[in-house]
């Protein structure tokens, strides 16, 4: 029979402790996105060069909005691409 | 007096001095306008993301003006528009934290920036360091053949070994700076490398 230390690793034991998204805009101050900035922006893309969704990225409505815009001027001067795959 | 940012992109076919006239010819028709010219950032040939007019690489400008008023940018892009050497061209109206945003990049307090200017300044300090002796080494060369008295020699001979000695201390004086001022900007810097991660 399995002892009691067995039982605690059979489920994921950090399942319970979900750490809070926050937007790290509002949280370090930053005001300004620069479009300019590809390594900054390629944190909110996919390998796909898909934006991410505020579901995922954690960023507040505004922060997402001015994301989004310096990812696409960024996108415009070929800075980044529109579509490819595996871009990290 | 509004600022804004202009960032093109020229044909990389062109010679360099024909990519530079033309990013001149544009940063002339500004001041003629009567634009207070900022800044100027070469950022130099870059690949480009995807291919455009069957070019993968472009040479990218950005120019950091003042305009009196608005209506200088239409004539503007319309002269980016009507040019073939310009392949792509962006025009940005900056906000107040965008004009900060900028000018801290200059100064080199935004982390990615600081970290790329550390390590320019590092090479500096290294190039100087290597060039350094050589300065020293043409006078100590060109002495050799004047004195024609051998008892001479030797007092020539005698100063050059010293000088080696002298010189080696200035070549690691930089490279123990460098480190120092790292330490001192990486405490400082602890937040903004947070924002980065």
């Amino acid at each position: 029979m399995a002892s009691r230390d067995d039982i605690k690793f059979l489920s994921n034991p950090n399942i319970g402790d979900n750490s809070k998204k926050y937007c790290r805009f509002r949280k370090f101050g930053i005001k300004y996105i620069d479009y300019k900035d590809t390594e900054f922006l390629l944190q909110f893309i996919n390998e796909q060069g898909k934006i991410l969704p505020r579901r995922l990225s954690g960023n507040s409505l505004k922060y997402q909005r001015k994301m989004a815009t310096a990812i696409k001027r960024s996108r415009h001067l070929a800075m980044l691409p529109y579509v490819t795959d595996l871009l990290k | 007096m509004v600022q804004y940012e202009t960032t093109f992109i020229v044909d990389p076919v062109l010679s360099d001095g024909e990519i530079n006239s033309t990013a001149d010819n544009y940063i002339q028709h500004l001041e003629k306008e009567g634009c207070t010219i900022v800044h100027i950032d070469k950022m130099g040939l870059r690949q480009l993301a995807y291919p455009i007019k069957k070019r993968n690489s472009g040479v990218y400008y950005n120019v950091e003006f003042q305009a009196p008023s608005g209506s200088l940018i239409d004539k503007l892009e319309l002269a980016f528009r009507r040019d073939e050497r310009i392949t792509r061209f962006l025009t940005v109206r900056l906000d107040k934290y965008a004009v900060q945003y900028n000018q801290d990049k200059r100064d080199g307090k935004i982390g990615a920036y600081k970290r790329k200017k550390q390590a320019a300044a590092k090479l500096k300090a290294e190039e100087e360091a290597k060039n350094k002796p050589k300065r020293a080494e043409k006078p100590k060369h060109k002495p050799k053949p004047k004195p024609a008295p051998k008892v001479e020699a030797p007092k020539v001979e005698a100063p050059k070994a010293e000088a080696p000695k002298a010189e080696a201390p200035k070549a690691e004086a930089p490279k123990v700076e460098a480190p120092v001022a790292e330490a001192a900007v990486e405490t400082k810097s602890d937040n903004a490398e947070n924002q980065d991660s």
